[in-house]
C-alpha cells in the first residue's frame, strides 16, 4: 500500500547546514554534503534543502550543492527557500531537484503554483505551509514565520491543491524545534482536507511523536532536521521503530 | 550511447545523472535525426497521456518510436514512458500510445490522488531484476495510472489500492512504472542490468 517516508531536512546558509529553534538564531552545523551522504546510507527516503538564506549569494551555493549531491545520490531531493518564479524552479530542477518547495512566493501570488504545476507537472510543486496557532485554527506565516497572512492554513492548503500543489509540506512554527512533538491537530486537519500527501514537520523529539504524526496525524511523511543533525536518532532507528510497530517502511 | 527522449515531459537530467554515474553516456533527443547516434533509448515523462501522446507527434518522434519500439531494439519506459507503449489511457480521451501491449492504463485507486512514494515491488525472474534482494525491493513511484495487473509481458506487480503492472518486458523493450533513477541502490542496479540486456 505504500510506505511512509523519513525526509531528513537540511536548512542551508551559504552552502552550510544550519537549524535554529522557532527559525531564529541559526547555528552552523556543518557540510550538507557529508550530511546527504549519511542520510541516504541510513536509509533515508528523499531530502530537503531549504535555502534559509536565500540571497542571491546562497542560492548559487545552493545550486552548487544541488549539482553535487545529485551527481551521486539517487533518492528524490526538493530544493526550496527564495523561489518565487517558473525561472527559479527551472533552475533547481536543472541542477538536480526533483521537486521545489515553494512558501511565501505561492501566497503572494498563488497563480504561480498552477503556472508551476502546468511546466513541470504537480509531482514537483511542493507547497510549504508554515502554520501558526490562531484561536482554535492556524494561520499560514511567511518569512520564516514572522509575517502572520492571517489567511486559515488549513484553506490555504485546499486552495494549493486545486491550483496543482502535489504535496504539502506542514510546518508548525509553534513546535518547530521545541521537540514536543507536533501539533498532531494541525496536521491531521490538513490531512483530512487535502487529497495530496502532508508530510509533518516542526516538533518531533522522540520516536514515539514521529510515530504519533503518521498515526494520530495522519501524514503520509515525517521531516526531521536537529534531532538527526545532533546525531540523536538516525533515519535506521527510526524506521526500525517504525517497522516493530507494524508501519511499512522501505528497508 | 542512450538516447534520452526530450519532448518536454519530465525532469530528464536526473536519468541523465543516474546513467552518467553508471558509466553510461547519453544524449537528449528531440528529433528524428538524432536517433541515428545512439544504441538504445529511454522514454521517460510525467504529466498526462494524451498531451504527451501528442507532444511526440508534434515533434515528429511518434513514427520513428513506433518503427524502433516494432523492431524489437533495446528500450525502456520510464512512468509515463511505459504507459505509452499501452494502447491508450483512462486519463485522456484522445492520445494513442505505441501497442507494444494491448492494455489501457487505468486509475488508482488509493488513499491520496496519486501514488507518490516508495512501494514494494513485487517481480519475477527476470534478468532486470537479476541481484536485487527480493525482501528488499522498494521503488519510488509517482503516478496517477497504470497498466493493468494482467498486462502481457508483466515480469513485476506493486499495489496501491488497486494491484497493477509495476514493470513488463516484451522482447528488448521494457517498461518501468517507479523511478529507477530515484529508487536509490535498487534502481541503479536495475539501470546497469537494462544495459546488459541490450546485447543478450
Amino acid at each position: 500500500m505504500g510506505c511512509v517516508r523519513v525526509i531528513p531536512c537540511l536548512d542551508v546558509n551559504n552552502g552550510c547546514v544550519v537549524k535554529g529553534v522557532g527559525f531564529q538564531n541559526l547555528k552552523e552545523k556543518g557540510d550538507p554534503l557529508l550530511f546527504a551522504r549519511s542520510y541516504e546510507e541510513q536509509g533515508a527516503d528523499e531530502l530537503v534543502f531549504l535555502d534559509v538564506g536565500a540571497t542571491v549569494e546562497s542560492r548559487k551555493m545552493t545550486l552548487k550543492l544541488l549539482e553535487e549531491i545529485s551527481s551521486e545520490i539517487f533518492i528524490p531531493l526538493t530544493a526550496g527557500g527564495g523561489i518565487s518564479s517558473e525561472e527559479d524552479m527551472r533552475s533547481v530542477l536543472r541542477a538536480g531537484a526533483d521537486k521545489v518547495s515553494l512558501c511565501s512566493a505561492a501566497l503572494r501570488d498563488p497563480e504561480l503554483i498552477r503556472r508551476g504545476a502546468r511546466a513541470f507537472g504537480s509531482q514537483c510543486i511542493v507547497i510549504s505551509i508554515d502554520a501558526r496557532k490562531a484561536g482554535e485554527r492556524w494561520h499560514a506565516c511567511t518569512h520564516g514565520g514572522k509575517q502572520d497572512t492571517g489567511i486559515d492554513a488549513i484553506d490555504w492548503g485546499k486552495r494549493c491543491r486545486e491550483l496543482g500543489a502535489g504535496e504539502i509540506l506542514l510546518n508548525s512554527i509553534d513546535r518547530d524545534g521545541t521537540q514536543t512533538g507536533y501539533d498532531l491537530e494541525l496536521t491531521r486537519a490538513m490531512s483530512q482536507a487535502v487529497d495530496i500527501p502532508v508530510i509533518a514537520s516542526g516538533g518531533a523529539g522522540t520516536v514515539e511523536q514521529l510515530l504519533d504524526g503518521l498515526q494520530q496525524g495522519q501524514a503520509d511523511a515525517v521531516l526531521l532536521a536537529s534531532l538527526l543533525h545532533e546525531g540523536r536518532l538516525t533515519v535506521k532507528e527510526i524506521k526500525d521503530y517504525f517497522r516493530e510497530k507494524g508501519v511499512d517502511v522501505r528497508c | 550511447m542512450v538516447g534520452i527522449i526530450d519532448y518536454g515531459a519530465g525532469n530528464l537530467y536526473s536519468v541523465r545523472k543516474a546513467l552518467r554515474y553508471l558509466g553510461m553516456d547519453s544524449i537528449f533527443i528531440s528529433r528524428a535525426e538524432e536517433l541515428d547516434e545512439v544504441r538504445a533509448l529511454i522514454l521517460p515523462g510525467v504529466g498526462a497521456f494524451g498531451e504527451a501522446a501528442h507532444r511526440l507527434e508534434i515533434a515528429g518522434l511518434k513514427r520513428p518510436l513506433q518503427r524502433w519500439i516494432d523492431e524489437g531494439r533495446p528500450f525502456l519506459g520510464i512512468c509515463l514512458g511505459m504507459q505509452l507503449l499501452g494502447e491508450s489511457s483512462e486519463e485522456s480521451a484522445t492520445g494513442r500510445g505505441f501497442s507494444l501491449v494491448r492494455k489501457s492504463c487505468v486509475k488508482i485507486e488509493g488513499p491520496r490522488r496519486i501514488h507518490m512514494g516508495w512501494n514494494r515491488v513485487d517481480f519475477q525472474d527476470d534478468p532486470l531484476f537479476q541481484n536485487i534482494p527480493r525482501k528488499k525491493a522498494y521503488f519510488y513511484f509517482v503516478h496517477g495510472y497504470a497498466l493493468p495487473a494482467d498486462t502481457e509481458g508483466a515480469i513485476a506487480l506493486s499495489e496501491y489500492g488497486t494491484p497493477f503492472a509495476a514493470a513488463f518486458r516484451i522482447g528488448k523493450a521494457y517498461g518501468v512504472q517507479f523511478h529507477p533513477e530515484k529508487s536509490g541502490k535498487n534502481g541503479l542496479i536495475l539501470l546497469k542490468n537494462w544495459r546488459q540486456s541490450w546485447d543478450v
